[in-house]
C-alpha cells in the first residue's frame, strides 16, 4: 500500500516535472520562431530603412539603422525616374483582365470535363494534365515565335492572350470542385428547363465561388510577378509591366542603393496589401493545392 | 433541353481554354521539338540538321558549365532548404500563435523574383552589404558575396531558400495535420518519447509529403534563372550561368534557335523525369495507405 502511494506521489512529481520540462521547451521555441520570424522579414524591413537614406547615410560603416534625415523625396525620386505609374496600370489592366477570362474560361472547361458526357473528354482531360509538366522554359523559344508571327510581339496581347486562354492547373482544380457538386441540384434545374448555359451560370459558379477566389488569388500573384514572359516579349519601356520596369531601373541606377529601394519598396506594395489581406486564403491555398504563387 | 448535344456543349465549354492549350503549349512543345533538329538562326532558311545541335550541346563547354551550376545549386537549395523548413513546420505544428508566425515566414513567397533579387544585392554587397556588417561584428571577414565565382550559386541558393522557405512551410503542415492523432496517442499509452514519436510516427508518415516537396524542389531548381538575371546576369566569369541562362543567351543573344532549342528539349526530358517519378510514387503511397 506503502508502496503504491509512494508510487502515485512519484509519478505526480515525474508529471510536473514533465509539465516544467515542457514549458521550458515551449518558450524556446517561441524565441527561436520570432528569432526565424525577424529574419524572414528583416530583408524587408532593411528595404524599407535603406530606400528612406541618402547616399552619404547608406555607405556608413558601421550601418547606420535609423535613417536621419529621413529621405522620403527618394520615393519622388524614383517616380520621377522610371514610368513606375505607366507601369503599375500596365501590370494591373493586364493582371484583371487574365484574372477575370481565367476564371470564366477555366470554369467552362471545368464544368464541360466534370458535368457533361460529351466524346473524347477523357482524352483532352489527360491532355490538360499533361501540359501541366510542360515548363515554361522549354516553349518559350517557340512561343516567342508564335507572337511574332502574329504580331504580337511588343504588345500587351502577348501576355493578356496566353494568361486568358491557357490555365491548365486552374482548369484541373476547378473540375475537381465541380465534380463535388451533388447530381440532384442539376437535376432540379433541368426539371425546370434550365440548359448548360444557365446550370453553368446559375448553379455550378455560384457553388465554387471558394475555388475561384483561390484561383484568382493566385493568377493574380504570378501575373503581377510575371518575369520571363514580359522580359522577351517587350521591348518599349512605356509597355513595360512593373518586374521589367524595376529590373531596367536597376541597370540604370546601380550604386544609387536608396533610389533602388524606393523602386523596391513601391513594386512590392500591392503585392504585399493583397497577402495582408488575403494571407489566410493564400496560405491555405497552398496546402490545399501544392501550387506557387 | 439539357441533354441534348452534349458533344456540341461539351466542346463549346472547353473551346476557349482548349484553342489556348494548342496555341500556346502543344503546339509551341511540338515546335520546339522540330526546331531543335534544325539550324535555324532566327532568320532566313532553316535545315534538317539530324542529332547536329544535340551532339555540339553536349560537346559544348558552356553547356556543361550551366548544367554543373544548377546541379550544384540544386544540391545546396534542396537538402537545406527541405531541412529547414522541415523543422520549422514540426515546430510550428502544434504551438500557439501558428498562425501569425506563417504569415512571417510565407510573406516573401508572394513577391517578385526582381524585387527579392534587387533586396539580395543590396545585403549581399561584398563592401556595404548589411551581411558582412553584421559578420564583422562577430570577427568573421565576408566574402564578396555575388562578385566572387565560390560564393555566387551559394548567395542564389541563400536567396531562393529564404524565398522558398514558406511555401515548403505550408506543404509540410498540411502534411502534419494529415497524420491521425490516434498514432500518436497509442504511442503515449505504451510509453514512446517525443523523440520516438517524431522517428517512428511522425518521419515515416511524413514521407510522401517530403517526397513531394523535394520532386517539386529539384524541378524549380532546374528552372532557375530569374535570380540569377536579375543579381549577376549569369556571372562573375559565368560561375552563375544556369541551364535556362543558356537555353535564354543562346536563342536571345546569339539567336540560335536550333541549338537553343536542343538544350530547352534536353531541360525537358530532365524535368519529364523528375515528374513521372513524383506521379508513379504517388500512386504507390495511395496504395499503401489503403
Amino acid at each position: 500500500m506503502k508502496n503504491n502511494i509512494d508510487f502515485q506521489s512519484a509519478t505526480v512529481l515525474d508529471q510536473a516535472h514533465t509539465k516544467n520540462n515542457k514549458n521550458l521547451s515551449k518558450i524556446l521555441l517561441h524565441i527561436l520562431l520570432i528569432a526565424g520570424s525577424f529574419i524572414m522579414v528583416f530583408p524587408f524591413i532593411w528595404t524599407i530603412l535603406s530606400s528612406l537614406k541618402n547616399m552619404a547615410q547608406i555607405f556608413v560603416i558601421p550601418p547606420q539603422w535609423i535613417p536621419d534625415p529621413v529621405m522620403w523625396s527618394n520615393y519622388i525620386d524614383s517616380l520621377l525616374a522610371m514610368p513606375f505609374g505607366l507601369a503599375y496600370f500596365n501590370s494591373f489592366y493586364i493582371t484583371v483582365v487574365i484574372v477575370l477570362s481565367t476564371l470564366i474560361t477555366a470554369s467552362m472547361a471545368a464544368y464541360a470535363f466534370a458535368k457533361i458526357n460529351f466524346k473524347g473528354a477523357n482524352v483532352l482531360f489527360i491532355l490538360f494534365l499533361a501540359t501541366m509538366m510542360i515548363p515554361k522554359q522549354v516553349t518559350m523559344i517557340p512561343l516567342y515565335l508564335v507572337m511574332d508571327q502574329l504580331g504580337w510581339l511588343d504588345t500587351h496581347l502577348s501576355l493578356v492572350v496566353p494568361g486568358a486562354l491557357f490555365n491548365a492547373f486552374a482548369v484541373f482544380l476547378l473540375r475537381q470542385f465541380v465534380m463535388g457538386i451533388p447530381r440532384e441540384l442539376e437535376e432540379a434545374a433541368i426539371m425546370d428547363g434550365a440548359g448548360y448555359v444557365r446550370i453553368y451560370w446559375n448553379i455550378i459558379l455560384p457553388l465554387i465561388r471558394p475555388a475561384l477566389a483561390a484561383i484568382a488569388i493566385f493568377t493574380f500573384l504570378q501575373s503581377w510577378n510575371n518575369f520571363l514572359d514580359p522580359l522577351i516579349y517587350l521591348n518599349t519601356p512605356e509597355k513595360f509591366t512593373v518586374p521589367i520596369l524595376l529590373n531596367s531601373f536597376k541597370g540604370l541606377y546601380t550604386a544609387n542603393w536608396p533610389l533602388m529601394m524606393a523602386g523596391t519598396v513601391i513594386s512590392v506594395i500591392p503585392v504585399l496589401i493583397v497577402y495582408i489581406f488575403s494571407q489566410k486564403q493564400i496560405i491555405e491555398g497552398v496546402a490545399i493545392t501544392g501550387i506557387k504563387g | 433541353m439539357y441533354r441534348n448535344r452534349p458533344n456540341l456543349w461539351g466542346f463549346l465549354f472547353i473551346s476557349p481554354q482548349l484553342i489556348g492549350l494548342l496555341i500556346f503549349s502543344l503546339v509551341p512543345l511540338i515546335y520546339a521539338f522540330t526546331l531543335s533538329f534544325t539550324s535555324w538562326n532566327g532568320f532566313g532558311a532553316s535545315e534538317f540538321v539530324g542529332l547536329t545541335n544535340y551532339v555540339s550541346q553536349f560537346q559544348n563547354p558552356d553547356f556543361w558549365k550551366a548544367m554543373l551550376n544548377t546541379i550544384y545549386y540544386m544540391f545546396l537549395v534542396v537538402p537545406i532548404g527541405i531541412f529547414i523548413s522541415l523543422l520549422l513546420s514540426i515546430g510550428l505544428n502544434k504551438i500557439r500563435g501558428k498562425e501569425i508566425y506563417r504569415v512571417f515566414f510565407f510573406m516573401p513567397v508572394v513577391t517578385s523574383s526582381v524585387s527579392v533579387g534587387i533586396i539580395f544585392m543590396w545585403i549581399l554587397n561584398g563592401d556595404f552589404g548589411i551581411l558582412n556588417q553584421l559578420l564583422s561584428y562577430i570577427g568573421i571577414d565576408g566574402p564578396m558575396w555575388l562578385t566572387d565565382t565560390k560564393w555566387v550559386i551559394p548567395s542564389i541558393a541563400l536567396l531562393s531558400i529564404w524565398w522558398g522557405l514558406g511555401y515548403n512551410m505550408v506543404i509540410f503542415l498540411a502534411g502534419l495535420q494529415g497524420i491521425s492523432q490516434s498514432y500518436y496517442e497509442a504511442a503515449s499509452i505504451d510509453g514512446a518519447t517525443s523523440f520516438q514519436k517524431f522517428r517512428h510516427i511522425t518521419l515515416p508518415l511524413l514521407t510522401p509529403t517530403t517526397f513531394f516537396v523535394t520532386i517539386m524542389t529539384i524541378i524549380s531548381s532546374f528552372q532557375v534563372f530569374d535570380q540569377a538575371f536579375v543579381m549577376t546576369q549569369g556571372g562573375p566569369a559565368k560561375a552563375s550561368y544556369t541551364i535556362v541562362f543558356h537555353i535564354y543567351e543562346q536563342a536571345f543573344v546569339d539567336f540560335t534557335m536550333g541549338q537553343s532549342s536542343s538544350a530547352a528539349i534536353i531541360l525537358f526530358v530532365i524535368i519529364l523525369i523528375f515528374t513521372l517519378i513524383q506521379f508513379k510514387l504517388q500512386d504507390r503511397w495511395v496504395f499503401y495507405e489503403k
